[in-house]
């Protein structure tokens, strides 16, 4: 019953906002549903945070292995929460100074803006910098020249790379740049042509591809074909 | 594979690893107290100074101050309101609500506010070391090397930069959330007036919106989730969530990514490219740019070849056989090429990362290089 209801509400509110891009009238339809929505993805947020704070908590609590570092977790959890809804340390809006949260929450200089460009910042960026090593690495073990897909795949790798850095540059710069004919064939214009030409027909036909499995993935659940988001009901 | 894993259970070989590893962070600190001890000369001519100590920021003071005036305004049903505006206080008038902003300034001038002010203590701006966004930089260059220990192994450094992060990212997104969303669509939506008085000042509203009452009681039930005896009831907004944005992407992506890419392909094949003739008659007909019409033709060739293979590939209600399976294995090799294209783009990506993390470290933090000017 439930289930069915839930799958009732998807196709209803999924074929508004389908009606109201063909409908203009009901334009204020389909933004206040997107409005909704923008709310409850917010609410999805408090959600997370509520659902890390109850692991943690319980791993604190169980003195799980590494505990420690869940108690690191939710000290910062709770920090980053208090400082960004009190805005702590950034001023009020000069247009209502007399409001003491009418501020930038982000203001240089608060402590939210601190937590953000001293704690979140460098560790994200030097978390997805690491993944360099790895990716070399991986590709060092795992690309093998074995046949033509293979040698296209590292060939491609390999010429992009050499033609967004000054050394691929240097290793063609002997061709003449001015000779159109022959001035294809210096790296930077070699990739250039490879990211123009051959990429782009190739992300042409996957955003088709993904474009039509998408359409037909929507339309299943607008129809109520598809129901394999609601879970099991088990 | 057990070969490979057996010396990293040796207990013998454990040891050596921690030892070589407090070596290197003892010859780290060591060489630290060494660059702190020669220090940077900041500043030119007259202004520099020696500065032992690296990884500092420096801030100008700037303060605000603000007056208010009363103005008599009309409401919408007619009657007589007073309306209160702020601006920015004049020199000399005195503020009824003030503030100082400190604005980060490079150490250069740092140095030459430093001799203005021991020339007129009086006029000359306060500029001074900021120690909470010096301990920033200072917090940030240990989170990123303890990020990269991880080169080394795990290791309970990497772990506690780990738990940082989750614990701030899950934080930020959730204040994010709150501000940007929450406060202006639901709270402005339910209680408006409160919302003007307290928390945005500048949210434009017709009055209480019951509406809001929709997205409200369907994340309280997306709440239910956090509870096992009622989590059946975060079923509602899922299929909100999964319904609203199925109609959304139905028609986007049909409109964007599907009519708009396939509106592309119908460009002109032969391509023909006039050579620029500068100064020439503008009557006289420019010549043909045989080397340009050629690439440019080929180059539109080949994209509507490379998007009809690679289509006839994800064609599977055909066997992939004869001209279909010749077609199939074309769209495998400009697969291949755009897979290869996007692997080198990510590598480049990832390692001008890294670039800009060590320039973060020998720039912001060390002090050795300075590009850009500012120490």
């Amino acid at each position: 019953m439930g289930r069915n209801a839930a799958a009732v509400l998807a196709s209803i509110v999924g074929l508004v906002m389908v009606l109201t891009a063909f409908a203009r009238p009901l334009e204020f339809l389909g933004t206040a549903v997107v409005d909704w929505f923008n709310v409850l993805a917010a609410i999805a947020f408090v959600l997370g945070g509520a659902n890390l704070l109850k692991m943690n908590l319980l791993k604190i609590s169980a003195r799980d292995a590494g505990w420690g570092y869940s108690a690191v977790t939710v000290s910062v959890f709770l920090i980053t929460i208090g400082v960004g809804l009190l805005k702590v340390g950034a001023h009020p809006d000069p247009l209502h100074p007399d409001v003491a949260l009418s501020g930038d929450k982000e203001a240089v200089g608060g402590a939210f803006w601190w937590l953000y460009e001293y704690a979140m910042s460098p560790i994200t960026s030097t978390l997805f910098a690491l993944l360099a090593f790895y990716v070399a690495s991986a590709a060092f073990r795992a690309f093998r020249a074995k046949n033509t897909a293979a040698i296209l795949l590292l060939g491609t790798a390999f010429v992009v790379l050499l033609g967004r850095v000054y050394v691929g540059v240097l290793l063609t710069s002997w061709i003449p740049a001015d000779n159109a004919w022959v001035s294809w064939l210096r790296l930077e214009n070699l990739s250039g042509i490879i990211m123009g030409v051959f990429n782009n027909a190739g992300t042409r036909a996957m955003m088709i591809g993904i474009a039509i499995g998408i359409a037909a993935t929507s339309l299943k659940i607008l129809v109520g074909l598809d129901r394999s988001y609601l879970g099991s009901s088990d | 594979m057990s070969q490979l894993n057996a010396p990293l259970h040796d207990p013998a070989v454990e040891r050596r690893a921690n030892r070589m590893m407090v070596v290197i962070l003892a010859i780290a600190c060591g060489l630290l107290a060494l660059r702190a001890l020669i220090g940077s000369s900041i500043g030119s001519g007259a202004d520099a100074v020696t500065e032992h100590g690296f990884g500092m920021v420096y801030v100008q003071e700037s303060p605000k101050g603000f007056v208010s005036e009363v103005a008599k305004d009309r409401a919408a049903d007619g009657t007589e309101v007073e309306v209160r505006t702020w601006k920015p206080a004049a020199p000399g008038q005195t503020p009824e609500i003030s503030w100082t902003e400190w604005n980060e300034v490079t150490a250069g001038e740092w140095a030459a506010a430093q001799r203005a002010r021991a020339d007129a203590p009086a006029s000359a701006p306060l500029v001074t070391v900021s120690w909470p966004r010096t301990a920033g930089v200072w917090f940030a260059a240990l989170m990123t090397l303890a990020v990269l220990s991880f080169l080394w192994r795990d290791n309970p450094v990497y772990k506690l930069a780990e738990s940082v992060v989750v614990g701030v990212s899950a934080g930020y997104w959730m204040i994010v959330a709150t501000w940007d969303t929450l406060v202006p669509k639901l709270a402005g939506a339910l209680v408006p007036a409160w919302t003007k008085a307290h928390l945005m000042p500048s949210l434009e509203s017709a009055g209480v919106d019951w509406w809001g009452l929709v997205p409200l009681g369907l994340g309280m039930l997306l709440l239910c989730r956090l509870s096992a005896r009622v989590s059946w009831l975060g079923i509602f907004p899922l299929a909100f969530v999964v319904g609203t944005f199925a109609g959304l992407r139905f028609v986007q992506n049909i409109e964007s990514d599907l009519l708009a890419q396939v509106a592309t392909m119908f460009e002109p094949l032969v391509v023909v490219k006039h050579q620029a003739l500068a100064g020439a008659d503008a009557a006289a007909t420019p010549p043909i740019d045989w080397a340009g019409s050629i690439g440019a033709s080929l180059s539109a060739v080949l994209i509507l070849v490379g998007v009809l293979s690679v289509l006839a590939y994800f064609f599977f209600s055909l066997e992939h056989t004869g001209a279909v399976g010749g077609a199939a294995r074309v769209g495998i090799w400009y697969l291949m090429i755009t897979f290869g294209a996007s692997f080198g783009f990510t590598v480049m990506g990832r390692i001008a990362l890294l670039a800009a993390r060590l320039e973060f470290l020998f720039d912001d933090w060390l002090w050795l290089i300075d590009p850009s000017g500012k120490h």
